[in-house]
């Protein structure tokens, strides 16, 4: 049999409850399971983490850098969605 | 534990290819000059990507290679506590070459290839663990003076411009400070002790002091790539600064254990406020670079055993979620 690489997995952490899991790292594993011992015995030495995401590498969707103008430019002429678009008079408060 | 300034080994790496145009290096500087990190799938000039290889897998592989001096003493540590204290510190290691690894993969670079080209020695690891570890104080000043090196190190490299590579050295980093502490706290404990205890940790800090100095890469005048490096913002200080930095810092630590550091023409300027010091003999730096240091076969050697003699335990993982596999299926 050959010496086949193990497949890539990335580790998101969730520090402690209420925040959401963040990306750490990426660890090798032959399958899901020694994926999350593997993270966990990489990532959480030192309590790092109450909880683990393991997803394939090759598994993820990303946008293209490239194309981030483009991509993210409808997103650019709506400033009417900034509260600050807004002319309030000084004299009205709470809003 | 450590990267070095190797970055000299690295041939024709400063030029630009012909596909690269002078508009796409021009605002790739642009970004690096406005402090921007640079992310895996950015557009990145090859020599770039092939210096920042280079570099974090030497990096990763020091770390991995570093487990060997002190993993000699995992089973003579004196006590419980130590040797808990120890394993914990050889599992960071290990832990650090690991991080890096990931770090190195973003920039297109199997791990197998990293871990082929380290046990083939093309790839170089830091010069520091090619020195054998004799005594027990050896732990206490590998911690004290390698780790601290490292440290001064590491430190400027958090703000590298590559953004997994410094997500990875603040890991590192946050970790690093307990391993010079355990590692000081031993020489503390030695030098309190009796005199033969003490004796032990002059003769530990006479062996480790000049090739700590030595970690810090050969000097800015002989250092071909570090501008280049600069440029980029994947290096922040030269080599010699750093290494006087160290100097500056550890003097003092030694002073406090009562012990010698062995240079005589060590002293304190009182103009510039930082120690003067011999020559460091490049000679054996590039000796033990060159695979002539008292340890080089033994730590490769190491290495290669554990790797084959693991191969197996690859194999079964992976025909087991293999089988797994075309079960569920």
């Amino acid at each position: 049999m050959t010496d086949k690489e193990w497949p890539l997995y990335e580790v998101f952490i969730r520090s402690r409850s209420g925040l959401s899991h963040r990306h750490a790292g990426s660890v090798h594993a032959a399958d899901d399971e020694m994926a999350l011992t593997n993270a966990r015995d990489t990532y959480t030495r030192r309590n790092e983490g109450v909880s683990i995401w393991v997803v394939r590498s090759d598994k993820i969707v990303a946008s293209d850098p490239d194309e981030a103008a483009a991509f993210f430019e409808p997103a650019k002429d709506k400033v009417y969605r900034h509260p600050t678009f807004y002319d309030i008079p000084d004299e009205v408060e709470n809003l | 534990m450590y990267t070095q300034g190797l970055d000299q080994s690295g041939k024709g790496e400063t030029g630009a290819r012909g596909e690269e145009t002078a508009a796409q290096l021009d605002a790739f500087q642009a970004r690096i000059d406005a402090e921007e990190k640079i992310e895996a799938k950015d557009w990145m000039p090859e020599a770039y990507r092939r210096t920042l290889i280079r570099q974090i897998s030497q990096h990763a592989h020091s770390e991995i290679i570093g487990m060997q001096p002190e993993g000699n003493w995992l089973t003579r540590a004196p006590s419980l506590k130590r040797k808990a204290i120890l394993l914990a510190k050889v599992q960071d290691e290990a832990g650090h070459g690991l991080y890096l690894y990931s770090a190195a993969e973003t920039l297109g670079v199997s791990r197998d290839q990293m871990v082929a080209d380290l046990l083939s020695g093309k790839a170089k690891y830091s010069s520091i663990f090619n020195y054998p570890t004799l005594s027990w104080a050896d732990v206490g000043a590998i911690g004290w003076l390698v780790d601290g090196a490292a440290i001064m190190n590491q430190i400027p490299l958090c703000r590298c411009s590559y953004g997994p590579y410094s997500r990875a050295m603040i890991r590192v980093c946050k970790e690093e400070s307990f391993h010079q502490r355990q590692g000081y706290e031993i020489m503390l404990m030695l030098c309190r002790g009796t005199e033969e205890q003490k004796a032990m940790a002059q003769d530990a800090l006479n062996r480790f002091w000049w090739p700590s100095l030595m970690m810090f890469g050969p000097s800015d005048t002989d250092s071909k790539h570090s501008a280049q490096s600069m440029r980029w913002k994947i290096k922040r200080f030269s080599n010699d600064e750093l290494r006087q930095k160290f100097i500056d810092v550890t003097v003092p630590q030694a002073e406090f254990l009562g012990l010698t550091v062995p240079d005589e023409n060590l002293r304190l300027n009182e103009e510039t406020g930082h120690y003067e010091h011999s020559e460091i003999d490049w000679r054996e730096f590039y000796d033990v670079l060159a695979g002539n240091g008292p340890c080089n076969r033994q730590r490769m050697g190491k290495r290669r055993k554990a790797h084959d003699d693991g191969a197996w335990v690859r194999e079964a993982a992976r025909a087991y979620a293999e089988k797994r596999a075309a079960v569920a299926a």
